[in-house]
């Protein structure tokens, strides 16, 4: 009887002490949700790690997709949300708190191809617009042979090849291509999802890439940090200056020198930058500006905006080792008034 | 010092075992209508404003709005009965091979785990040997007969298809074949018919029911199956003209964009999708059921 009562002790001094060790740990810290964008997925977990190890505060980012970081934003589930693509007018006029866009850094859509035995090519936004409307099908097309002149463009059938998936890379895409040509913008469009005039899908920047490496004549969209990694031959695009550029890590961040509205929410493809390359955009941190939603602490809101207001600034410097873009000076200055506006039920953080 | 139960404890725990079991029946019909009302009611928006028109319409434009499930409806169906043909000559040839011929022994049991392993493969790496092995074999192919060298599209996914239901309609069949009496195969040979004869006029007939409930089984598979069909049907939504032209299927579209449908309206038709998804899955099930049931009464 003693034994079996001693036995129940020490069972008690057991959940105890699990009690004590995981009430420690929690030590009243503040830990944040966010959930959104896939395309800086590798960025944040960076940044997010960093910054645990500064702050001791941790971050939970599930990349579930720029339109799950938006819903859950919308259900209030999440301290941020982040999203590749901004929100239209009609969107935020849903929202009965202002919902603040903050950029983070840069990414941009490189082009593929596979032409065996042929070095770098070139493309001007008419014949890429051209090939996906599928009015230019071969690769010794007169035009093509006009802006290539010292190269023998082979008599190839062209495959265009796009993301079948919903992706932030579609809409960087198809927003260029409706900027540079009107008979896209007429028949197709922009959006995450388009409905493709010719081509094939693959999905994800893997499912592209597979394509067209596997695929003769075959252009295809990509993620410029997977074309990057993987060393793809891209192709050289003209920008609106008419110069040729191709997609770097310089090239993309030079995009965004260009006038850019106070809240952010503007597409930089085909700007006027004039080393900029033309298929470029913001990845933003989505926060509300009023803080004080779904009975959240003062002392979560202060970590919010400690948090985007890191990224934006010391954060940075983690941007160019994962081939991620950095925000030009300007534009994070502009980020950080956007911060300066955030408050907690009409307190200022 | 034995002790004995009084008999209404048995009697109590009989009881409560039998209820526990209808509690786990009757869960899984909750379930069923549950996932049905979900289905109905987040689709209801598409119902109402596409209605009827949606399962003939043959655009899907999410820029405009303009959904229509007829591509994706011919996609799935020509890529499941596709790979139901080219599986079904194989799937029976193996299962009578393991339920008649090679019932014992160490190969037998070495095949049967092979095909058992075969089944559990998951279904991505099923799509990424076809696109590294037979997509570059089908646009040889392609390019031999003069049609487009695509490489990806329909035949290459209904192979793959094929190849990942075989394990599911050979180890089915394999089964009720060895379940047929041996007094009917023996009565059979004495009367002096050839093991094929035995094979056609015996076991066939006897086992067919099981081996369309396999067959069955399968299709149902090769209906939902998404990865391995995204990875190799190309993802095109427009009606296939032909077998070497890219499509898509319901689930592979519903899997491609569901993450990043945002508007209201698109997120409704994807949902839709997958409603007539369930219902091709449950009518090819009850008729199926039907089958079953004429065979076994006649038999």
């Amino acid at each position: 009887m003693i034994n079996y009562k001693w036995r129940l002790n020490y069972f008690l001094l057991f959940i105890v002490s699990i009690l004590l060790v995981t009430g420690c740990a929690n030590n009243n810290q503040v830990e944040l949700q966010g959930a959104g964008a896939t395309f800086p997925y590798p960025l944040y977990s960076k940044m997010f790690h960093e910054y645990y190890k500064q702050f001791n505060t941790k971050i939970n980012y599930q990349a579930i997709g720029s339109g799950g970081g938006i819903r859950q934003l919308a259900n209030k589930t999440v301290d941020f949300g982040a999203s590749d693509a901004f929100m239209s007018d009609a969107k935020l006029k849903k929202f009965d708190n202002k919902i603040l866009h903050i950029p983070i850094c840069l990414g941009a859509v490189a082009l593929s191809y596979n032409l065996p035995d042929i070095g770098e090519i070139k493309l001007t936004p008419d014949t890429l617009a051209g090939i996906f409307l599928g009015q230019i099908t071969k690769w010794n097309d007169q035009r093509l042979k006009a802006i290539n002149p010292s190269i023998t463009l082979p008599n190839l059938d062209i495959v265009a090849v796009y993301r079948s998936d919903g992706s932030g890379t579609t809409f960087i895409f198809t927003d260029y291509l409706a900027k540079v040509s009107a008979g896209w913008m007429s028949k197709v469009g922009y959006g995450k999802s388009v409905n493709w005039p010719i081509g094939l899908g693959g999905k994800g920047n893997a499912g592209v890439a597979g394509i067209v490496k596997q695929t003769p004549g075959a252009i295809g969209y990509i993620g410029h940090i997977y074309a990057l990694q993987n060393k793809m031959k891209v192709v050289k695009l003209r920008n609106k200056s008419g110069n040729y550029v191709e997609c770097s890590l310089q090239s993309v961040s030079y995009a965004a020198d260009t006038v850019i509205p106070a809240d952010t929410r503007v597409s930089i493809t085909d700007t006027e930058a004039k080393y900029g390359y033309p298929i470029s955009g913001f990845t933003w941190i989505l926060a509300y500006q009023n803080q004080n939603f779904n009975s959240r602490t003062e002392a979560q809101a202060r970590e919010t905006k400690k948090l985007i207001y890191w990224m934006v600034t010391e954060g940075q410097q983690y941007a160019p080792g994962l081939q991620y873009a950095k925000l030009p000076p300007v534009v994070a200055k502009q980020a950080e008034k956007i911060l300066d506006s955030i408050h907690y039920a009409g307190k200022v953080l | 010092m034995k002790s004995y139960k009084p008999i209404e404890f048995v009697e109590i725990k009989e009881l409560l075992f039998k209820r526990l079991l209808f509690l786990c029946g009757c869960i899984a019909i909750v379930i069923l209508l549950y996932l049905f009302y979900t289905l109905v009611s987040e689709s209801w928006l598409s119902i109402k404003t596409i209605g009827f028109s949606f399962v003939f319409n043959h655009v899907w434009d999410p820029v405009r709005s303009h959904f229509g499930a007829l591509p994706f409806f011919i996609g799935t169906m020509v890529t499941a009965i596709m790979a139901l043909i080219i599986s079904l000559p194989f799937s029976i040839a193996m299962a009578l091979f393991l339920g008649e011929y090679f019932k014992e022994g160490k190969w037998a049991s070495i095949l049967k785990s092979v095909l058992d392993l075969l089944a559990g493969i998951p279904s991505v790496i099923y799509g990424f040997w076809g696109l590294f092995v037979l997509v570059p074999l089908i646009r040889q192919f392609e390019v031999m007969i003069g049609v487009t060298p695509l490489g990806v599209g329909i035949l290459t996914s209904s192979l793959v298809l094929a190849l990942m239901i075989i394990p599911y309609s050979a180890s089915i069949s394999r089964e009720v074949i060895a379940l047929v009496p041996q007094e009917l195969k023996e009565a059979a040979l004495s009367l002096g018919a050839t093991p094929f004869e035995m094979i056609r006029k015996v076991i066939l007939p006897y086992a067919k029911s099981g081996i369309f409930a396999g067959v069955l089984m399968s299709f149902g598979r090769a209906i939902s199956e998404t990865m391995a069909v995204t990875m190799l049907i190309g993802n095109v939504n427009k009606i296939p003209l032909s077998i070497f032209s890219p499509a898509n299927t319901m689930s592979s579209v519903i899997a491609n964009e569901f993450a990043e449908a945002t508007e209201a309206l698109y997120l409704s038709s994807l949902i839709e999708l997958a409603l007539i998804l369930f219902f091709v899955t449950a009518v090819f099930s009850f008729i199926g059921r039907l089958v079953i049931k004429k065979w076994v009464i006649s038999s």
